[in-house]
């Protein structure tokens, strides 16, 4: 402890608080260790650990399509990205080809997916800097994906809706029909977002010149999804490395150049957009045909090494499969958007305030069972 | 850049002392570019310090010895040629007997990818230097590889346990590891 005596009268002590793990901004079982001084923060660490289940150990007993039920366990709003990820990696080991269908519809629930996790990103953002009120905006919104989701694979969050080759089942009837139903809804919907809480001089204070990441820190800490673009480093997969069937719809890649709260938030808004413009490109033209290749029911992968990288909601997913030929991966690694992410807070927000702290990590989006896989 | 030109490049750095100037390789972070440019001639890799391998992969792989390690990193990193600037992944593997880690690059600028990777047979004490002062995400990554592979990061500025307790007791995700409660066997 370090005792510093200012004006010969005050004495200003550094002292330690816990935040977390059940407070309400880190989002999940979290605990901060914070070093301050006063209210200017010295010192972020983060304790993690608190609901690690070690999906990595579970994924060297388990078979391939076993491990795709264990992904959407990590970043649970991004679930049907996860699992994804593992039937890409499965897929181009064994080389199969999906049918067109799958690619499209794929990539129509990933966006999907996109803006529902955004949308609960927002509602609970602003509850974070005070404005309780967004809170019901954006589960308004993100209720009707839901409920697409629902009738197109039964589940509402743990979607599982993909298998190695394909889709599980094929989409519902109503499916293009409530999809184009939620686009119309969203784009009326949306600029109320930014007349809500985008505008508003309270919030831009919060958040402008507030937890500030220079783009090469970004790259330096691995960063990714809007948090990188948000520092002006164009990080996203979809566009470096397409997958299912990026490659032929057009978006732009938001990116924002100062690298402070508020530009990952504007990445975020500006992402809900781009989502909604690929969707809209895609859901007149699903392609007909079957909707899974039938695999063998024993899926064993050749010996090699095999990665995998998408974009969730959050980032950067990375799936790494070392594989001696038997029907369990030996090493499966998950590079998880959130943990890296996660390494860089310390370096935003020492010299900040506390009320700083949950600003900039409400911009970093976390998901803790991301980071604790 | 596509993987023969990568190689070439990497190789060169490593010049076979049997067939290159040994003392070129000693004052290699100093003259990078004169160096790259000297030696491009077709020089076969000291086949003791680095190791490529293309098969069964997607990238590129080398593996290389502990001690050239931060070495080699460092250079990947500075050479304007390679500039492998973003550390997308790192991760421990247990190789059964040897202990390794895996290291995933990329370039931003280049968008060139490569895969590094080292070995230790050492299961007691496995040690590596740190490639932190490098990428900075390594240290979180690093901390997650010590906490469930026991392997240690010399350099490292803040290394101990990560997700488990200080207390906890072996490296789970080895695989001699034994938890009778925690984990099922099928």
């Amino acid at each position: 402890m370090e005792t510093v005596t200012i004006n010969n009268n005050f004495k200003s002590e550094e002292y330690f608080i816990n935040m977390g793990p059940q407070h309400p901004a880190t989002h999940g079982v979290l605990r901060l260790i914070l070093t301050i001084d006063g209210e200017i923060i010295k010192k972020v660490e983060p304790d993690l650990g608190y609901i690690h289940r070690s999906i990595e150990k579970m994924c060297e007993r388990d078979s391939y399509q076993q491990i795709v039920h264990l992904t959407d366990r990590m970043d649970y709003l991004s679930s049907h990205i996860n699992n994804e990820a593992v039937c890409l990696v499965v897929e181009n080991a064994l080389e199969i080809e999906v049918p067109e269908r799958v690619k499209v519809v794929r990539t129509i629930l990933s966006e999907l997916t996109r803006i529902a996790s955004h949308c609960l990103w927002w509602g609970v953002m602003g509850m974070d800097v005070g404005a309780l009120t967004t809170y019901f905006y954006g589960f308004r919104d993100r209720e009707m994906i839901n409920d697409i989701f629902e009738e197109t694979c039964g589940a509402r969050l743990t979607m599982n809706y993909n298998i190695p080759g394909g889709l599980m089942f094929d989409i519902h009837p109503n499916f293009v029909k409530r999809t184009k139903e939620f686009i119309t809804h969203f784009r009326a919907k949306l600029p109320e977002y930014d007349t809500l809480l985008t505008g508003n001089v309270i919030f831009q204070k919060r958040t402008k010149g507030v937890g500030i990441l220079s783009k090469e820190d970004a790259i330096s800490f691995g960063a990714s999804g809007p948090v990188g673009r948000g520092s002006g480093y164009s990080c996203d997969v979809r566009k470096h490395h397409p997958y299912s069937a990026y490659d032929r719809v057009d978006f732009k890649e938001a990116l924002k150049m100062e690298g402070d709260t508020f530009a990952r938030y504007q990445v975020r808004i500006q992402e809900m957009w781009e989502s909604m413009t690929i969707i809209e490109q895609l859901i007149d033209n699903i392609p007909e045909g079957e909707h899974k290749v039938v695999t063998k029911v024993v899926i064993k992968l050749p010996k090699g090494e095999f990665y995998q990288r998408v974009e969730t909601a959050r980032g950067e997913l990375g799936v790494y499969v070392i594989s001696t030929g038997t029907k369990n991966p030996y090493r499966l690694k998950f590079r998880s958007p959130g943990f890296s992410n996660l390494s860089l807070l310390n370096h935003i927000a020492v010299g900040g305030k506390i009320g700083d702290l949950v600003a900039s990590m409400s911009t970093l989006d976390l998901v803790i069972p991301d980071i604790d896989r | 850049m596509n993987n023969e030109d990568l190689q070439n490049i990497i190789g060169s750095w490593f010049p076979n002392p049997e067939a290159g100037n040994v003392s070129e390789v000693a004052t290699i972070s100093e003259t990078e570019e004169g160096l790259v440019e000297s030696t491009k001639t077709e020089e076969p890799v000291n086949p003791s310090l680095l190791e490529f391998t293309k098969e069964s992969c997607q990238f590129l792989n080398i593996t290389v010895q502990p001690e050239l390690l931060h070495r080699l990193m460092s250079q990947l990193k500075s050479n304007s040629e390679t500039n492998f600037d973003y550390l997308f992944c790192l991760s421990g593997v247990d190789w059964e007997p040897e202990l390794g880690v895996v290291y995933h690059l990329e370039s931003t600028i280049h968008r060139h990818t490569i895969v590094v990777k080292v070995k230790t047979e050492d299961r007691e004490n496995p040690m590596f230097d740190t490639v932190c002062n490098i990428w900075k995400t390594a240290e979180f990554h690093e901390r997650e590889v010590f906490d469930f592979f026991g392997i240690k990061f010399s350099n490292h500025p803040n290394l101990k346990r990560l997700f488990l307790t200080e207390e906890w007791e072996g490296f789970p995700l080895r695989k001699d590891y034994v938890d009778d409660i925690n984990m099922v066997i099928k």
